[in-house]
């Protein structure tokens, strides 16, 4: 299925729980409620019409500070406008960050059998960032969600071990968050500089 | 210990048995990252490390003299690396491999160290990104030449504390 | 007769580990009952630095994610903010970094077989194949300028064409290719300590390591024929011809065999690319070519002199190889806003000057519109993907790279539950573990 279609299948199926959808450069994206997340996935690894037997990515993105740097070119709009790619889908506008909501929880899928793409976004607030996690059904989801806790805090219900995996365990806070500072060093052994 | 107030006879074997250490450095290498490909590419036949003696890496640190720490040492890795130096033998040696030993490189951030001598005391510095393997011989003919003179309880340097890196924000 | 579990701790600097990680088993006797894996030994905080600098900057930081084929790490990169800024660039550009990244690709799987077959005893294979990676880094060093962190593609481009002789070097470096790997084939496959070490341990089955996310050879050594370069093809990978090794058993020995393998596919690839790219225009001679010293350029132009350096070529110095204006058109996208003008044009016109202020200064740069994409690209241990997202500022809002390797090593309890101790080497060998792509 191409993008157009795979995002209709999808909302069809689940009206209630897609929130919103994109397919910016091509890439065909949904936006999801959390608590139908983990219904939606078995149906995307299950369903003939999807099949998607790999999960290839599973990451967050923290939108805190999104267009917050202060851009100092002269006449610095945003995008630069360049010759349109024959390659490169027409420009499905993007729907821009969420409104109110600081993570979001980003899946991408793959079907082997039918060589589609889905990327599959869950928007957290700030005070409870937690969401079920989806190691029954896909096994490399649990190293991936060890990943997402160490670096932004996200935690995930029914993990089965979800401890710090990049950094050390005395390690205090995420460091990718967008409050933590990019050199702020907490040493095991030796000074701090 | 000074080298002047001993004997002819003692000053000879002195130059012997530094001879005969520079010319037997059993290394230990702490391999970590990419500077790892220049190493093997150094100690490999292009560039053969073994000609200069010191072809044969130990293992285990009880054998080894010279510890080579190559590639980054992040914070997580740091104790370990301080754990290998301690469990050394005299006399040994720290050879700075790559310019993330020597100050942490461009990895600026929370996870690195910003140079291992903050933390033990480093006898050689191969600075570069990852070095070529002509620069990594060059320092092990310094540290060759370290040796010779050095001795057994030469002059150990002392770990650095170096201020507190700031990246400068640019203002307007 | 009571017996006792022992707790091994392997790592984390430890010979036989390709890089640092903490392996801790619980053995009865030989056998290996359950494993902890623990990594992040070398994180270098790639995810973090790609917020704080632009988006060239970013360059230097993706080629030491896989160190040891750093140019597929840069097409992909340079690929996926293409994607996000929808730009494409010219054919011979395309050419150009898919002969680098098949190079890489095989200076990849030498250094794997060569490293695991060391470990295994088979030392001579070892050196060998490095004497190989050497011809490969000769050839690297000749169009890049360095051996292993290239930092060789721009947004937008390539720094440099490929420069004069590159074919017949190229020849000569594969020629020496295949006669390693003859050789090395001839020692290895068919010996009865290789063959018996490394045939029936590690094995996963398609369905555990799909679930896993595992993919590149060692999903092809379970008999899963995903490659993305055929399956999801980027760049001109639909115009060239060539196979896909698959193995059938998914045990240590068909990995092996699927490397080797893709090895002789990549040098085809290399072939037939060299044969197809479109022609460039060839490097003019410093005797016919007008060549002026830079500084002359400079001086002419300030005092409003620009006829008489209009058709010249500055000669600059030998780092910008390769990026003089007649190569530039073949080597970049023309894009005024992405991509650094030649240096005759910053030195010679103030269009040109203005063009390399908006994109150097602190700022401003390349600025694509505001957006999230991802690109998977085929690294050597499998599909490595990045996932731009863009606030419309000079530096990315996010940059995650998608590792292969963080897959199959997620997978290591599951290749290695059963086997014994010993099986633990040539498993981890064929894992092909890179530390920079695994803990970033």
């Amino acid at each position: 299925m191409n993008a157009a279609t795979l995002i209709q299948a999808v909302s069809d199926r689940f009206p209630a729980a897609v929130t919103g959808s994109h397919s910016f450069r091509g890439d065909a994206t949904v936006i999801v409620a959390r608590e139908s997340l983990l219904e939606i996935a078995r149906s995307l690894k299950e369903d003939a019409a999807f099949q998607m037997n790999f999960l290839m990515d599973l990451t967050a993105v923290d939108f805190s500070s999104f267009g917050t740097k202060p851009s100092r070119g002269f006449f610095s709009s945003s995008g630069v406008g360049v010759h349109p790619s024959s390659e490169i889908p027409a420009h499905d506008p993007w729907p821009g960050p969420p409104a109110d909501a600081r993570f979001a929880v980003v899946y991408h899928f793959f079907s082997l059998a039918l060589k589609h793409r889905l990327r599959v976004e869950v928007l957290l607030q700030q005070d409870d960032p937690a969401l079920d996690s989806v190691t029954s059904l896909w096994a490399g989801a649990d190293w991936l969600e060890r990943e997402v806790w160490d670096m932004f805090g996200i935690r995930f219900r029914g993990h089965p071990n979800l401890k710090r995996i990049l950094m050390y365990d005395e390690f205090v806070g995420h460091p990718l968050r967008k409050d933590y500072p990019v050199n702020r060093r907490q040493p095991l052994i030796g000074p701090v500089n | 210990m000074a080298i002047e107030n001993s004997g002819f006879l003692t000053s000879r074997l002195d130059e012997a048995i530094g001879w005969a250490r520079k010319y037997s450095i059993f290394q230990y290498p702490f391999v970590t990252a990419c500077c790892g490909m220049e190493y093997m590419a150094t100690a490999c036949s292009h560039y053969d490390v073994d000609r200069f003696g010191a072809g044969l890496p130990r293992f285990s640190p009880r054998q080894a003299d010279v510890l080579f720490v190559v590639g980054t040492i992040s914070h997580k890795m740091a104790p370990v690396m301080k754990r290998i130096y301690d469990q050394m033998a005299e006399p040994k040696w720290v050879v700075s491999f790559g310019v993330c030993t020597c100050t942490g490189g461009f990895y600026d951030n929370y996870a690195t160290v910003m140079g291992i001598d903050t933390i033990i005391p480093v006898d050689v510095y191969i600075p570069g990104c990852p070095p070529r393997p002509e620069y990594v011989l060059d320092g092990l003919l310094k540290l060759q030449a370290k040796i010779t003179e050095q001795h057994a309880i030469g002059q150990r340097p002392v770990p650095e504390l170096r201020p507190a890196m700031q990246k400068p924000e640019f203002e307007p | 007769m009571e017996t006792r579990d022992m707790l091994l701790n392997v790592g984390p600097a430890h010979p036989a580990m390709h890089g640092i990680i903490r392996i801790v088993t619980r053995l009865e006797g030989e056998q290996i009952v359950d494993i902890d894996v623990e990594i992040g030994y070398l994180h270098r905080g790639f995810e973090k630095m790609a917020e704080t600098v632009d988006y060239n900057g970013v360059m230097p930081y993706t080629d030491r994610l896989n160190y040891v084929s750093p140019l597929i790490n840069n097409m992909g990169y340079c690929m996926a903010v293409e994607k996000l800024l929808g730009m494409s660039v010219p054919d011979r550009c395309h050419y150009i970094r898919v002969i680098m990244s098949e190079i890489s690709r095989i200076s990849d799987h030498l250094t794997c077989v060569g490293a695991s077959a060391m470990e295994l005893g088979a030392f001579t294979v070892f050196l060998y194949m490095i004497k190989a990676r050497e011809y490969l880094w000769d050839l690297v060093e000749m169009v890049t300028g360095a051996r292993l962190t290239v930092t060789y593609c721009r947004v937008g481009g390539v720094k440099g064409d490929l420069p004069a002789g590159f074919e017949e070097a190229c020849a000569k470096a594969f020629k020496e290719t295949r006669l390693v790997l003859k050789e090395s084939d001839t020692l290895l496959t068919r010996n009865r300590i290789f063959v018996d070490r490394m045939s029936g341990t590690g094995k996963i089955s398609a369905e555990d390591a799909m679930s896993y996310g595992i993919t590149g050879p060692f999903l092809r050594g379970c008999g899963v024929a995903y490659d993305v370069r055929k399956d999801c093809p980027y760049s001109v990978y639909d115009r060239l011809e060539f196979d896909v090794p698959v193995g059938t058993r998914g045990d240590n020995l068909d990995r092996y065999m699927v490397r080797m393998e893709e090895m002789e596919q990549s040098m085809r690839i290399v072939e037939q690319a060299l044969r197809e790219i479109p022609d460039g225009p060839v490097l003019a001679s410093p005797d016919t070519g007008k060549p002026m010293a830079a500084a002359e350029m400079v001086d002419r132009a300030k005092v409003g002199n620009i006829g008489s350096i209009a058709d010249r070529v500055a000669v600059t110095d030998p780092t910008l190889d390769g990026s003089a204006r007649p190569l530039h058109v073949h080597i970049a996208a023309d894009e005024k806003r992405v991509f650094l003008p030649p240096k005759e044009d910053t030195y010679g016109n103030i269009e040109g000057l203005m063009q390399h202020f908006k994109l150097v200064m602190y700022g401003h740069g390349i600025r694509p519109p505001k957006g999230e994409v991802y690109f998977p690209v085929e690294g050597a241990n499998g599909e490595l993907g990045f996932y731009v997202v863009s606030d419309g500022s000079s530096s990315a809002y996010r940059v995650r790279v998608r590792p292969p390797c963080f897959a199959i090593m997620s997978a290591l309890p599951k290749l290695l539950v059963g086997d014994m101790i010993a099986d633990l080497t040539p498993t981890f060998g064929s894992v092909n573990m890179i530390g920079g792509e695994l803990d970033r």
